[in-house]
């Protein structure tokens, strides 16, 4: 049988002005990195409502990256303060229900930071491809497909 | 007649108040919420350690709203919900008066917020020690321990938001799991459509939550889900210093410090 | 076609053992404060002394979430995969009480009636019910108001009542309850004398239902439903655990491009329920919502099915968590003057 390397499906969650701009940065540096993240993008981290890391491990991600503007860049003024606190609560609560905080990397990002973003996404891939596929919550998520693969 | 019965007449006799919401016998030993418009009913109000329903639940809602001034029967519990509802801007001060008692059975009659609040901001919530206890055991496990103690619970609940329905905070004209372009919490009760809602649940009262534990009482499955919220009470504690429902102060997740510490952000 | 068999105490454990030979049993289990049919393995793991079960049995024919079936996006077009109702495994329900057993009377009656849903009908076809007389109730059991009893037969296909020499009172109600007494017939005895009667919990009259039918026909505009939801937090807790409620929603679930449909519990309690989607609720408040519980197991079931959808199993008032008391708040009803209706000019 052949044997498949592990290739972690990263999801992460930018925003619009500081991490975008930074990932945009990356590559017109021409820096190479990781390709097994897939961005999505909001206009700030205090857009980023925590019930979307829950469908991204419900659909299958290994790993997530959430990732905004450095305290006090925020271009709104103030969204990163409200999503870092958001963030400390979540991450307590993920974390005494079961679910594996270890999976998802928090940072901040600046539009300046092309080779931080490189490294961010490097280290993320290779920490998740230790940890393997996470496949405890989008088990839950998928509960009928045991039903399927008896028919 | 004792001093809240006495109380409670007096203020509908007067018109002073249009209904008094409170407790009375119920069916089988237990206690029941009231609403009573007549003096004379108001002798067959009582309080004991049987109320645990938060009856500050009902004085959010349409049907109450429209009685006119509200005088309510209210434990610690329910007069933090007051207080937290009041600085949410969900009460008007001037169609609520405050019949309290005290966890010393001292009653107090608030007629105005500011009091209430004064009182209220005097105590602190306290995670009792069995739910602590409980807390601790969970965090003790490993990962995959908590991953499975949670799934065997939730995957109890059946979805009748009874957790819900009996918390004051919960009201929302329209909540979140009904909210369906897109679909945000699945409907179905399997295990994915409860975690959701439970952690969805927890997340929105964090840093509201009175802990009266009316969510908990009213799960008809004694579902352990109110764990979550005593668990993020305690760990608010640690992280911002701990929260009292109060007219002045901000709720934690609606404000912020630019010092605010945590070791995880990279 | 009452048959009636002596079956020693010893006995309960040979037809336990007996029936598990081939079927799947469902059966009370009591796990903390909470008693609900869980599949069992072993007689042991039966609650031995509960008055009712939290949730009730209907929650083995009628899932609380049922996939009726998978899709899948394929070539433009859609795959429709319907479930296997060959797997559904022959099952018993085993400790059901009286009142739940007649209240699969409703549900089938439901899921027949102008349409025969063959996901439900496969389950109830595969499935026998042992139901076990009470010989206790708490004040919250009013069966005797609501066309059942401690001891009432229908619905079951084997009814046991323990009798106070500890042995029991088999009485075979249907063919299905033969076939499981030919699996064992040995164990069936000719009966004693003793009366079943004795051997049951009393449970006093408190109201008549067809008195209750008549009298609500009159009741729209009864201040009751008022006063009485008054402290009803509308929640689903008693339309969940009862018996006889039907109601359900369907859910679509996606991933990608497959998904399955699915049929979830609902209740008429949520105001979600009748929520239109300009946002007009044609039962906009708690006591519409009330009413509406009442009047459709107790007068509009009456008319289309000829029974009501209640049998006075009394979990809804257990559930409540504000103490809503169905008995109770029937008997007032039977007793309202505030009607309009009824008022005298």
């Amino acid at each position: 049988m052949e044997n498949k390397i592990f290739e972690p499906k990263i999801v992460a969650f930018v925003c619009n002005w500081c991490t975008y701009a930074g990932a945009d940065l990356t590559g017109t540096s021409r820096i190479k990195y990781a390709p097994n993240v897939k961005i999505v993008r909001f206009p700030c981290t205090g857009r980023i409502d925590f019930m979307l890391l829950l469908k991204a491990f419900g659909e299958g991600a290994d790993g997530i990256i959430v990732s905004g503007c450095h305290p006090n860049d925020c271009h709104y003024t103030s969204g990163n303060f409200h999503a870092r606190r958001r963030w400390i609560s979540f991450r307590s609560l993920l974390d005494f229900l079961g679910i594996d905080t270890g999976r998802i990397t928090f940072s901040w990002v600046s539009a300046a930071e092309g080779a931080k973003w490189a490294a961010l996404v490097n280290d993320t891939v290779s920490r998740i491809k230790e940890l393997g596929p996470y496949t405890d919550y989008e088990k839950v998520a998928r509960y009928y497909e045991e039903e399927v693969n008896h028919e | 007649m004792n001093e809240y019965q006495t109380i409670a007449a007096g203020l509908l006799s007067s018109g002073t108040a249009a209904m008094v919401i409170g407790y009375s016998e119920g069916s089988a030993k237990r206690v029941r919420p009231v609403f009573f418009t007549r003096p004379e009913e108001a002798s067959t109000l009582v309080f004991d350690s049987r109320c645990v329903q938060n009856i500050a639940v009902y004085l959010t809602k349409k049907e109450i709203r429209t009685e006119g001034k509200i005088a309510i029967i209210a434990s610690l519990p329910v007069m933090r919900s007051i207080i937290q509802l009041a600085s949410e801007h969900q009460l008007s001060e001037e169609k609520i008066i405050v019949i309290g008692i005290t966890p010393s059975g001292e009653v107090k009659q608030f007629n105005g917020f500011d009091a209430l609040d004064a009182y209220v901001s005097s105590t602190t919530i306290e995670i009792e020690a069995r739910y602590r206890e409980k807390i601790e055991q969970v965090e003790k496990m490993t990962l995959t321990e908590r991953w499975n103690f949670w799934k065997n619970e939730l995957s109890a609940c059946f979805k009748c938001y009874a957790c819900r329905a009996a918390c004051p905070m919960c009201y929302c004209t329209r909540c979140t799991v009904e909210m369906n372009q897109p679909q945000w919490i699945p409907v179905p009760s399997h295990t994915l459509g409860n975690f959701e809602w439970h952690i969805m649940r927890a997340m929105h009262l964090a840093g509201r939550c009175v802990d009266c534990n009316a969510c908990a009482e009213a799960c008809p499955l004694g579902i352990p889900f109110n764990l979550l919220t005593k668990q993020m009470i305690l760990q608010f504690k640690k992280d911002f210093g701990g929260y009292n429902p109060s007219l002045k102060g901000l709720n934690i997740l609606s404000s912020y410090l630019p010092d605010d510490k945590e070791n995880f952000i990279q | 076609m009452i048959e009636s068999y002596l079956l020693q105490s010893s006995s309960l454990t040979k037809l336990f053992n007996k029936l598990i030979e081939t079927r799947h049993i469902y059966a009370p289990v009591k796990k903390g404060m909470v008693t609900s049919f869980n599949r069992v393995e072993s007689l042991e793991e039966v609650a031995k002394d509960y008055i009712q079960t939290t949730i009730s049995a209907k929650s083995i024919l009628f899932l609380r979430n049922e996939i009726l079936f998978h899709y899948k996006q394929e070539n433009g077009d859609v795959k429709i995969m319907e479930p296997d109702l060959q797997r559904i495994p022959e099952l018993v329900i085993w400790g059901c009480r009286p009142c739940d057993a007649k209240s699969f009377k409703s549900l089938h009656s439901v899921f027949n009636w102008d349409y025969k849903d063959i996901i439900y009908s496969s389950r109830e076809a595969r499935s026998a019910i042992i139901s076990f007389s009470c010989n206790q109730a708490d004040e919250y059991c009013f069966c005797t108001s609501a066309g059942s009893g401690p001891g009432h037969t229908e619905g079951s296909d084997i009814l046991l009542t323990k009798l106070k020499s500890g042995d029991y009172l088999a009485e075979i109600l249907t063919e299905k309850g033969q076939l499981i007494r030919d699996m064992i017939p040995a164990i069936f005895e000719t009966p004693s004398s003793e009366s079943k009667e004795d051997n049951l919990a009393r449970i006093p009259i408190v109201f008549d239902t067809a008195g209750l039918k008549q009298k609500l026909e009159q009741a729209w505009n009864s201040e009751l439903w008022i006063t009485q939801s008054m402290r009803c937090l509308g929640c689903g807790a008693c339309a969940f655990v009862c018996p006889s409620c039907s109601c359900f929603d369907i859910q679509d679930e996606k991933h990608g491009k497959e998904g399955v449909r699915s049929r979830c519990w609902d209740s008429c309690g949520f105001s979600l329920f009748t929520r239109h989607t300009s946002g007009h609720n044609p039962r906009e408040t708690q006591a519409e919502r009330w009413r509406q519980r009442i009047m459709h197991k107790f007068s509009y079931l009456p008319d289309q099915q000829g029974f009501t959808g209640c049998t006075g199993c009394g979990r809804c008032s257990r559930a409540c968590p504000a103490d809503m008391n169905i008995r109770e708040h029937l008997a007032a009803l039977i007793n309202d003057s505030t009607s309009p209706e009824n008022r005298v000019a």
